[in-house]
């Protein structure tokens, strides 16, 4: 070896990128999707360099980092804020998951009072303070990359990485669930059995899931580019699904993702 | 000059630890004189959006309170929406569940075990850093943890927020041979494990005992996990039912988690330490032994050795999950047909970090009117202030960053799920 290599060996960061994780409003899943990817994990931190990963690690490097992981979504002042300073330190920044792409089941507060939502929840209301609204990463900065799902695919997301690092589009499909669920050889359930199927208007990347258990997809990769929810509404009412329903269908974890929010409000005002 | 008199031991974020918290201690001369455990994760609110949500959505909505232990939010869900309705499970199905929740406990353990906590016994940042030297270790409790995420994908779809379990049972369960084609790997989990106490049995423990009133689940013939009496040393015995009679919640202004305590006795501890305590007596005896071999014997005081109990735990799971396998008949159908009826329902399950409360008020359309959740962090987060008031009062002649590191241990040893309590913790220790 080189005594230009060794240098570089011991060198904890070089000619590695580095990648940050960062966390908002959010259950930790999707960042755990990494550590769950036990097959690749080793193989991943042997390319990469996880500078700041705090799930993971104590050690907590400063930026610049070339990609910036984000999970959850904006609910408080100061993640706000934060926002702003991870985007100025992150080169290619990447958000992961249904909260931080789209608001995540937390937006459900943005259709109430969230004043009565936390003295439902706390004694002491004036200690807490938040937004009125929780909303996904992109309302805030400019996104390189948005990553679907709740919780996102690990496979996905090992894709994401390698080719953001290679240079290349990634191979993500935008494509409905439906695609997938045909590919698996699956029965419609919502043709043969008349179940409520999100399947048509959400994004494929799960596997369909759902549909391969007995149960009709609830929408957790939000919605496909171009759906068509209007269709799907009518057919949801010819199963016999009252509005309200249909409303609380669209309206889950991916409930502030603009054609999901239309789907569901146009269900409230009828 | 008492070089270490008054200072201040802080970390802004803790790390390894699910969500986002901060730890401050204030020290005067050898007085701790202030601790408080920070949780600054934002407030994510879902026993308020929970209202008007119909009973089937439940499981769904609360697994996404935590991304390490969906299944315990699935489970104390459906449970307590069960009793609320009056349904009565399929005992199949009941040992189904109890084997997707041994799928949890070996993936959150392994996780824990190995990647969270170990790194601070042997001196490194994380499980990165150990991979380097101890790649053997690191592979192995890759493997563990697959072991345990192959059972939840298995019987859920995928690892993190499965969807197959549901009021009355599951959306669909799986055929025996399907099963069956877990027992070699689980075969060899269980051997991992039993090495896992071994292993974790030779690392070294602070001296640091306290009388705690540890509270758990128990059932008549089994190792806890979906249902049984609410127990503790000092006598409690109570069913999920009474729980909210027993036990409060406070809102303290520096955390947007809730603390609770025992009703006029204060804090107490949940988890491991506390089942193993309470439930020695019902673990197989494969892990009985491996838990006597590694000089564990109830009971274990010494917060630093949950390492170990997690351990034994693991071995626990994997024999549980293979005796299950072993005598696993489909139930006819995957659930039973949950009517649409007014009622109150409370449940009580053993999640990975101890339990977890819910309860649910349903209207006669099946929605839900009131929804209350008590996660296990929430329930030890006074206790880990106790503990570092005590604790750090031993660290007083440390030299501050390795004190606090220690304190940051110390709180590890809870496996502390803060998303799950609103949601990283960040470590503060302030020596005047």
């Amino acid at each position: 070896m080189s005594s230009e290599a060794r240098t570089a060996k011991k060198s904890r960061s070089k000619g590695k990128p580095k990648i940050g994780v960062f966390k908002f409003a959010s259950c930790d899943g999707c960042q755990l999707s990494l550590l769950d990817a036990e097959d690749e994990l080793l193989g991943v931190v042997g390319a990469v360099d996880l500078a700041y990963f705090p799930e993971a690690s104590r050690t907590m490097l400063k930026g610049p980092y070339d990609i910036g992981l984000v999970e959850g979504s904006i609910t408080t002042v100061h993640d706000a804020e934060r926002i702003q300073e991870v985007r100025r330190q992150c080169r290619t920044l990447i958000t992961i998951g249904a909260c931080a792409t789209a608001g995540g089941i937390q937006a459900l507060r943005n259709w109430k009072d969230v004043d009565e939502f936390i003295r439902v929840v706390y004694a002491t209301p004036q200690y807490i303070s938040t937004l009125r609204l929780s909303t996904p990463i992109a309302e805030h900065v400019p996104v390189d990359f948005e990553l679907r799902g709740c919780p996102i695919n690990k496979y996905q997301l090992i894709e994401l990485i390698t080719a953001t690092l290679a240079g290349r589009k990634p191979n993500v499909p935008t494509y409905s669930t439906c695609i997938e669920c045909k590919r698996k050889g699956n029965v419609c359930i919502a043709v043969a059995r008349g179940i409520a199927c999100l399947g048509p208007v959400t994004q494929a990347g799960c596997g369909a899931l759902c549909p391969s258990y007995d149960r009709g997809c609830y929408g957790c990769f939000g919605p496909m580019e171009s759906p068509n929810t209007a269709s799907l509404t009518s057919q949801f009412r010819i199963l016999g699904q009252s509005d309200e329903q249909i409303s609380r269908a669209f309206r889950g974890f991916n409930a502030w993702a603009w054609p999901f929010r239309k789907a569901s409000e146009e269900c409230d005002r009828t | 000059m008492n070089a270490t008199a008054n200072r201040t031991i802080k970390v802004d974020t803790l790390a390894r630890v699910e969500g986002e918290g901060a730890l401050y201690i204030k020290m005067a001369g050898d007085r701790v004189a202030d601790v408080k455990l920070r949780i600054y994760e934002p407030p994510r609110m879902f026993e308020a959006f929970l209202r008007g949500r119909h009973f089937s959505e439940v499981a769904d909505i609360t697994s996404r309170i935590c991304g390490i232990c969906p299944i315990a939010y699935q489970m104390s869900a459906v449970h307590a929406i069960e009793r609320a309705l009056g349904i009565k499970i399929d005992p199949r199905v009941r040992l189904l569940r109890r084997l997707f929740y041994c799928g949890e406990w070996i993936e959150s353990h392994a996780l824990h075990v190995y990647m969270l906590h170990a790194p601070d016994f042997l001196g490194y940042q994380d499980v990165i850093a150990m991979a380097k030297d101890h790649r053997e270790v690191v592979e192995k409790a890759l493997r563990l943890k697959k072991a345990g995420n192959r059972i939840v994908q298995l019987l859920g779809g995928r690892e993190i927020h499965p969807i197959s379990a549901a009021v009355g049972g599951f959306h669909k369960t799986p055929s025996k041979s399907q099963l069956k084609e877990l027992v070699g790997e689980l075969e060899w989990a269980l051997e991992a494990s039993i090495e896992a106490v071994r292993w974790t049995s030779t690392l070294q423990f602070p001296d640091f005992e306290q009388d705690y009133e540890f509270v758990a689940l128990r059932h008549p013939e089994e190792y806890p996990f979906n249902e049984g009496r609410l127990v503790s040393n000092r006598g409690l015995d109570i069913d999920a039912a009474e729980y909210e009679d027993r036990f409060a919640e406070l809102h303290v202004k520096h955390s947007n988690a809730l603390h609770s305590v025992l009703r006029g006795r204060g804090s107490y501890h949940v988890g491991p330490l506390a089942r193993f305590n309470l439930n020695f007596d019902k673990l197989p005896q494969v892990a009985q032994e491996a838990a006597t071999q590694a000089g564990l014997r109830p009971p274990v005081k010494n917060l630093f050795r949950s390492i170990v109990v997690r351990a034994v735990e693991l071995v626990f799971a994997c024999a549980e999950a293979l005796r299950v396998i072993a005598t696993y008949e489909p139930p006819a159908a995957p659930g039973v047909e949950a009517p649409t009826r007014p009622g109150v329902g409370q449940a009580i399950t053993e999640a990975p970090r101890g339990i977890l409360y819910h309860r649910y008020a349903v209207n006669e359309d099946g929605l839900i009117v009131t929804a209350k959740i008590v996660p296990p962090t929430s329930q030890n987060q006074k206790r880990i202030e106790d503990d570092l008031r005590e604790y750090a009062a031993h660290l007083v002649a440390w030299p501050l960053d390795e004190a606090t590191w220690k304190c940051e241990q110390a709180v590890r040893c809870y496996d502390p799920c803060i998303s799950c309590a609103t949601h990283f913790l960040k470590v503060v220790i302030e020596r005047e």
